[in-house]
């Protein structure tokens, strides 16, 4: 009995250095995937491989051989001793694994629950293993199920709907003051990781140039290369005031870097238009008061920080409509594969119906004498509807048992009532049948 | 028949409200499209149902609070159709339809009394003058809604407190273009209303300006509405000053429409016009 299983590593089972071994190098990925190849009793696989997770998936008739060949595979890939590994490793089996992944795709599993990279990485991973060719029939299936269980995800629950980091948040902050970001401009005053990652994240989706303005203008140069932007000098802020829409600082300035005053006396002059601070720094660079003058917006780093804790926990409410989306899911799914176990006994009888036809019909045509090539072929439609006909019954009614408790029961009856296995003798070995349920899942 | 329109408009344009308002909550499109759908087929009958009067009466039918309660709001859901088709913004039917519905509420609350037309009103300056005034308070009615909707939005953000408002009204800055073009169109309307008044007062009545409190009012109204916009084009005004004057100014409006025709009684007031007030 085939057996889907997978076996890997996330941030919670493993810590990042182990994870860093497996991840860093990203050809890893497909020499996982062609050293599974080798696995004889691995049916199909496919390798996921990302900074948080490493993850092998495959199907299997024999478990135990196949999970510790595949925990060999990782230990040599990452150059770490067996013992070392297994400790850091989950395995998921059977109806555990189909819910695994499908909690991976849909970004429930992730450190940042909701974040869309994971769907993308999975995407990768497996247009790389049907490029050769490891996955088949259950595989195929299962991650089209996992995509479609992400897109189900994403649109009926709004677990990726707000920002969980600093920089998104000021991100869609800005989209609520401002229309479209196309014409807006940005000031950077300073540097730092959330501030550059701020800027860029409005840099993509639009906004038109950044100016970056630093204590050493240097630096200045330095930061606005990585943008194409403008470097400008400190003492040129209060001019460029006046031009930008969003300005985002981040000092090291034990003091304010913008006043009151001076934003106050820039409003009239930009005729109002809103301008929007986003002061990642401590202590702050920009006066709180400036936030009450109107059309002038202030969010510091605090409120920021507000803004996603109530999103995170927003997101962990929505993660519970999702974890009911995917067991939906999984049941869907299970469904299936059990239908698929009927599959060699359907193929079997349809062979054996057309064997009897075939023979049937040669008989016959040998007997009616000379027909034309329209009688021929009416012949031939009628047999065919005859047989198809008869056997379209008990076919429906297999297919519908196979989840059922008894499925097993009426298959066997079926067998034993079309005499299939006899038939067949012992030329029918466990592999054929492989083969023909692959055969019959393409049609 | 004109009830059937008439009952047909307002069950509609109620039921359309009270989808947009599920839309407003529940945020899902196939919502949206059908509180849509079924304010177009609303505002057909309403149109159908002015249309029907109108030939009936044989002039304009605006001379009772009722009906010209139920120009309003046709004249609302109009400039929502035209805005709809430039902004595109869904959520500000949430906030439009309402107000066209309680139009429409209070003015099938009131009764339908005899209309004896006098002669005067045979004229064509009445549809130009009240259609354009009307127009123009449509315009209006969607500075005060965008006026409304851009407070919320804006004390949410100052504040740091994002309620569940935050994420379904549009940006800021959508919001004021709203109110601005608005602006424009309204005061626009209304100027040419007030023209097309005076030549239809001189037509009729022999003088251009009476000083009848509802002109007053309105002359009122066309004022504060010119300083704004003089000050938004000029000065930059706009944002949560603009907003908080578009809701003041279409107050004066709805004033000088309601107040002036009832209490202060004059040749704009429905008492006068043969039609019994309601």
């Amino acid at each position: 009995m085939i057996r889907i299983v997978n076996i890997g590593m996330n941030h919670e089972s493993a810590p990042i250095e182990l994870r860093e071994c497996l991840a860093k190098d990203p050809a890893h990925a497909d020499k996982a995937l062609a050293l599974m190849r080798e696995i004889s009793c691995i049916k199909e696989g496919m390798f996921l491989s990302t900074c948080n997770r490493v993850e092998a998936l495959f199907t299997t008739e024999q478990t135990a051989e196949a999970k510790s060949s595949v925990v060999d595979l990782l230990s040599e890939l990452g150059g770490t001793p067996f013992e070392d590994l297994s400790s850091s490793l989950f395995t998921h089996e059977g109806q555990d694994a189909v819910r695994h992944i499908f909690r991976v795709a849909s970004s429930l599993d992730s450190m940042v629950i909701g974040e869309p990279q994971i769907l993308g990485q999975m995407k990768d991973a497996y247009a790389s293993a049907t490029k050769e060719k490891t996955t088949g029939v259950i595989l195929n299936r299962l991650l089209h199920r996992a995509f479609h269980t992400a897109k189900r995800v994403r649109t009926e629950t709004g677990i990726s709907e707000a920002a969980v980091s600093v920089s998104y948040a000021a991100v869609e902050l800005a989209k609520k003051i401002f229309n479209d970001f196309k014409g807006k401009k940005v000031l950077l005053i300073g540097a730092g990781e959330m501030a550059e990652l701020a800027a860029r994240h409005l840099l993509t989706h639009g906004v038109s140039a950044i100016t970056v303005a630093n204590r050493t203008f240097h630096k200045a140069v330095e930061v606005a290369q990585g943008f194409k932007g403008v470097p400008v000098s400190f003492e040129e802020i209060g001019a460029q005031l006046l031009e930008a829409d969003i300005v985002i600082s981040s000092t090291a300035a034990p003091g304010y870097v913008i006043t009151h005053e001076q934003v106050k006396g820039s409003m009239k002059k930009r005729r109002n238009r809103p301008l929007f601070f986003i002061d990642i720094a401590v202590p702050r660079d920009v006066e709180p008061e400036v936030n009450d003058l109107e059309n002038a917006y202030v969010y510091d780093i605090d409120d920021l920080k507000g803004i996603i804790q109530v999103n995170i926990s927003e997101r962990e409410e929505e993660a519970v409509k999702a974890e009911r989306i995917v067991e939906e899911e999984v049941i869907k799914f299970e469904h299936w594969l059990k239908t698929l176990e009927v599959v060699p006994t359907i193929v079997s009888l349809k062979d054996k119906a057309e064997t009897i036809r075939q023979a049937e019909l040669k008989k016959s045509l040998s007997s009616l004498g000379e027909l034309s090539p329209s009688q021929i072929k009416s012949l031939e439609t009628l047999t065919l509807s005859i047989t198809e006909k008869i056997l379209n019954d008990p076919i429906v009614f297999l297919k519908q048992k196979a989840d059922r408790p008894l499925g097993k029961t009426y298959l066997d009856t079926a067998r034993r009532l079309f005499r299939l296995d006899r038939e067949n003798g012992d030329e029918v070995d466990h592999g054929s049948e492989q083969d023909d349920r692959t055969s019959e899942e393409k049609h | 028949m004109v009830l059937f329109l008439y009952g047909f408009a307002l069950i509609l344009i109620l039921l359309a409200t009270a989808a947009f308002i599920v839309y407003l909550v529940r945020q899902k499109k196939s919502t949206y499209h059908w509180a849509y759908r079924l304010l177009l087929v609303g505002f057909a009958f309403l149109s159908f149902f002015i249309g029907y009067e109108y030939y009936t009466l044989g002039v304009a039918p605006v001379l009772t609070l009722k009906s010209s309660l139920s120009f309003f709001a046709w004249a609302i859901l109009l400039v929502y159709l035209l805005f709809h088709l430039k902004f595109r913004l869904m959520v500000l039917g949430s906030f439009v339809a309402p107000l066209a519905a309680c139009l429409l509420i209070l003015s099938s609350t009131l009764p339908a009394g005899e209309v004896a037309v006098k002669p005067i009103f045979r004229s064509l300056w009445l549809p130009i003058h009240i259609g354009t005034a009307f127009v123009g308070n449509g315009f209006f009615a969607v500075t005060f809604v965008a006026g409304i909707m851009y407070l919320i939005q804006e004390s949410q953000i100052k504040k740091k407190r994002l309620g569940s408002l935050y994420s379904r009204l549009p940006s800021l800055e959508t919001l004021d273009s709203i109110n601005h073009f608005a602006l424009i169109c309204g005061f626009t309307f209304m100027t040419a209303g007030m023209i097309t008044g005076s030549i239809y007062a001189q037509v009729a009545l022999g003088s251009y300006w009476r000083w009848d409190p509802k002109e007053v009012c309105s002359l009122i109204a066309w004022i504060f509405y010119a300083v704004l916009l003089h000050e938004r084009l000029t000065v930059g005004w706009r944002g949560r000053r603009a907003a908080l004057l578009s809701l003041f100014g279409f107050l004066v409006l709805v004033l000088a429409f309601v107040g002036a025709n009832l209490w202060l009684s004059d040749y704009h007031s429905f008492r006068n016009m043969g039609g019994r007030p309601g």
